[in-house]
C-alpha cells in the first residue's frame, strides 16, 4: 500500500500531471489561455510519431516476439467486448438512450492515446520496460469498438448508419492511426540506425512537448467540464470512474494469459481502461449523428481522462506489479 | 455596372460531414463552393471552440456557394439530405453577382 502510495505521490509531483492540472485549473478559472488548433494539432502528430517509431525501432532491436499476434488478437477482442459491458452498465446506472449509451461504450471500448504515452512515459521514469509491440496493439484497439457500438445499436433498434465500406475506410485511415502505424513500420525498418539519425528530436523534446500537451488536454476537459457538466448526472460520472478499473481487470486478465512483462501488462491495462476522445468521437458523429456529443467527450475527456493520469497509471502499475515480476 | 440576381446558401455542418456533403453538392450541379473554418460557437448542443483541439469530431465549417435561383432547389434537397440529422445551420440570403455566367 505503501508503495503505491509513494508512486502515486511522484506521479501526482510529475511535470507532466502538473502541466495537465495546470490547465484544468486554468480552465476552470476562466483564463484566455490557449493553445492555437494547429499547434495542438501539431503536438500530437509528434506524439504519435515518436512513440510509433520507438516502437517499431524497440522491435527492431529486440526481435519480434511470438505474442505479437495475439496480443494484436487480444487487444482486437478486448475492444469489441468492452463496449458491451460498457453500455450495460450505462443503461441500468444512467438514463441514457440506446443511442447515446451505444456512442459512450464505444469511446470506452476505444483507448486513449496520449493516456498510453502517459503510462510509458511514467515506465521509462521507472526503468520498467516493455514490449515495443504495444504501439500496435494500441493502434489494433482503436477502431473495433466502433463496430460493437453499431451492433449494439442495430440490436437495440435505435437508428443510426450501418458499418459500410465507406465509414469502414474512414475510421480504419483515421489519421492517427494511420500515423501511428506507419511511424511504427519505418521505426521497425530502419531499427536502432534509424532511430539514431532522429533521436534528438524524437527522445529528448519528448517529455517537454508531452508536457505542453497535456496542458493543453487539461484545458480542454476544464473547458468541456465546465460548459458540458449540465449533461452529466451522477450516475455518468460513476459510470466513468468504475469503467476504468474494470477494463484495466480485464487488461490484467489477458496480459496475465498472454504472458506480457510488467510493462507490457501495465500497458495493455492502461489501454483497456482508457478511452477515446480523437478517433471515436468522429466515427460517432458521421455514424451516430442523434447521439449526444457533449456526453461522450464530458466523460471520456472530462472525467476518464483525469481520472487515469492522475489515479489509474500508478494504480495499474502497483496492481500489475502484485501479479507480474519485474 | 450590371448586377445579377443569385443566392448565397452558407451551410454550416460538423467537419466530419464536409466531404459528404461537398460531394453532394457537386452531383446537384453545383459549379463552386467555399469551405471556412468556424473557430467556436453556440447552439442547441452547447458552447463549442476549436482552440486546443485535436480531432475533428468538435468543429464546424462553413460552405458558402452562390446559385442561379433556379438551381437553389436541387441544391437544398442534395444538402438537405446529408445535413438533415447532423448539427448546423442552413440559410440563403439574396445577393448580387457581376459574373453571371460563373454561377
Amino acid at each position: 500500500m505503501g508503495e503505491i502510495l509513494d508512486l502515486a505521490g511522484q506521479n501526482l509531483i510529475s511535470p507532466v500531471i502538473l502541466s495537465f492540472v495546470l490547465g484544468l485549473a486554468a480552465a476552470f478559472f476562466r483564463s484566455d489561455l490557449s493553445f492555437p488548433e494547429a499547434i495542438a494539432k501539431g503536438m500530437s502528430l509528434y506524439l504519435l510519431f515518436a512513440i510509433g517509431f520507438k516502437g517499431g525501432a524497440g522491435i527492431a532491436a529486440h526481435g519480434v516476439d511470438a505474442r505479437l499476434v495475439s496480443a494484436l488478437v487480444a487487444g482486437v477482442v478486448l475492444s469489441l467486448s468492452l463496449p458491451l459491458l460498457a453500455f450495460a452498465l450505462l443503461r441500468s446506472m444512467t438514463k441514457a438512450s440506446v443511442t447515446d449509451a451505444a456512442a459512450v461504450a464505444a469511446h470506452y471500448g476505444s483507448i486513449s492515446i496520449v493516456t498510453f504515452v502517459a503510462a510509458s512515459s511514467l515506465l521509462a521514469g521507472q526503468g520498467i520496460a516493455a514490449e515495443g509491440y504495444m504501439v500496435a496493439v494500441a493502434a489494433a484497439m482503436e477502431a473495433p469498438a466502433i463496430a460493437s457500438a453499431l451492433w449494439l445499436v442495430a440490436w437495440r433498434g435505435g437508428g443510426g448508419e450501418r458499418l459500410n465500406a465507406e465509414l469502414l475506410r474512414e475510421i480504419m485511415l483515421n489519421g492517427s492511426i494511420v500515423l501511428l502505424v506507419g511511424s511504427f513500420l519505418i521505426g521497425w525498418i530502419t531499427g536502432d540506425d534509424g532511430l539514431k539519425q532522429i533521436e534528438s528530436f524524437i527522445v529528448s523534446p519528448f517529455k517537454g512537448v508531452l508536457c505542453l500537451f497535456l496542458l493543453d488536454m487539461g484545458l480542454v476537459a476544464g473547458r468541456g467540464l465546465r460548459s458540458g457538466h449540465a449533461a452529466l448526472s451522477g450516475g455518468a460520472i460513476l459510470f466513468a470512474l468504475i469503467m476504468p478499473p474494470l477494463g484495466a481487470c480485464a487488461g490484467l486478465l489477458a496480459a496475465l494469459l498472454l504472458g506480457l512483462s510488467l510493462g507490457g501488462t501495465v500497458l495493455l491495462m492502461v489501454l483497456a481502461a482508457s478511452a477515446s476522445y480523437i478517433a471515436v468521437p468522429a466515427a460517432m458523429r458521421v455514424a451516430l449523428p442523434a447521439a449526444n456529443p457533449t456526453l461522450s467527450l464530458s466523460l471520456s475527456l472530462g472525467v476518464t481522462f483525469p481520472f487515469n493520469l492522475i489515479v489509474g497509471i500508478p494504480l495499474y502499475l502497483a496492481v500489475a506489479a502484485a501479479f507480474v515480476a519485474a | 455596372m450590371q448586377m445579377h440576381q443569385a443566392k448565397r446558401v452558407e451551410i454550416i455542418i460538423e467537419a466530419m460531414m464536409e466531404r459528404r456533403l461537398t460531394e453532394a453538392l457537386s452531383a446537384a450541379g453545383v459549379t463552386g463552393y467555399t469551405v471556412l473554418p468556424v473557430s467556436g460557437g453556440s447552439g442547441r448542443s452547447g458552447e463549442w471552440t476549436r482552440e486546443g483541439q485535436v480531432g475533428r469530431a468538435g468543429g464546424m465549417v462553413a460552405v458558402i456557394c452562390l446559385v442561379r435561383p433556379e438551381r437553389l432547389d436541387p441544391l437544398l434537397e442534395a444538402a438537405f439530405a446529408v445535413v438533415e440529422r447532423h448539427i448546423g445551420v442552413v440559410s440563403v440570403t439574396d445577393a448580387q453577382v457581376i459574373r453571371a455566367e460563373r454561377f
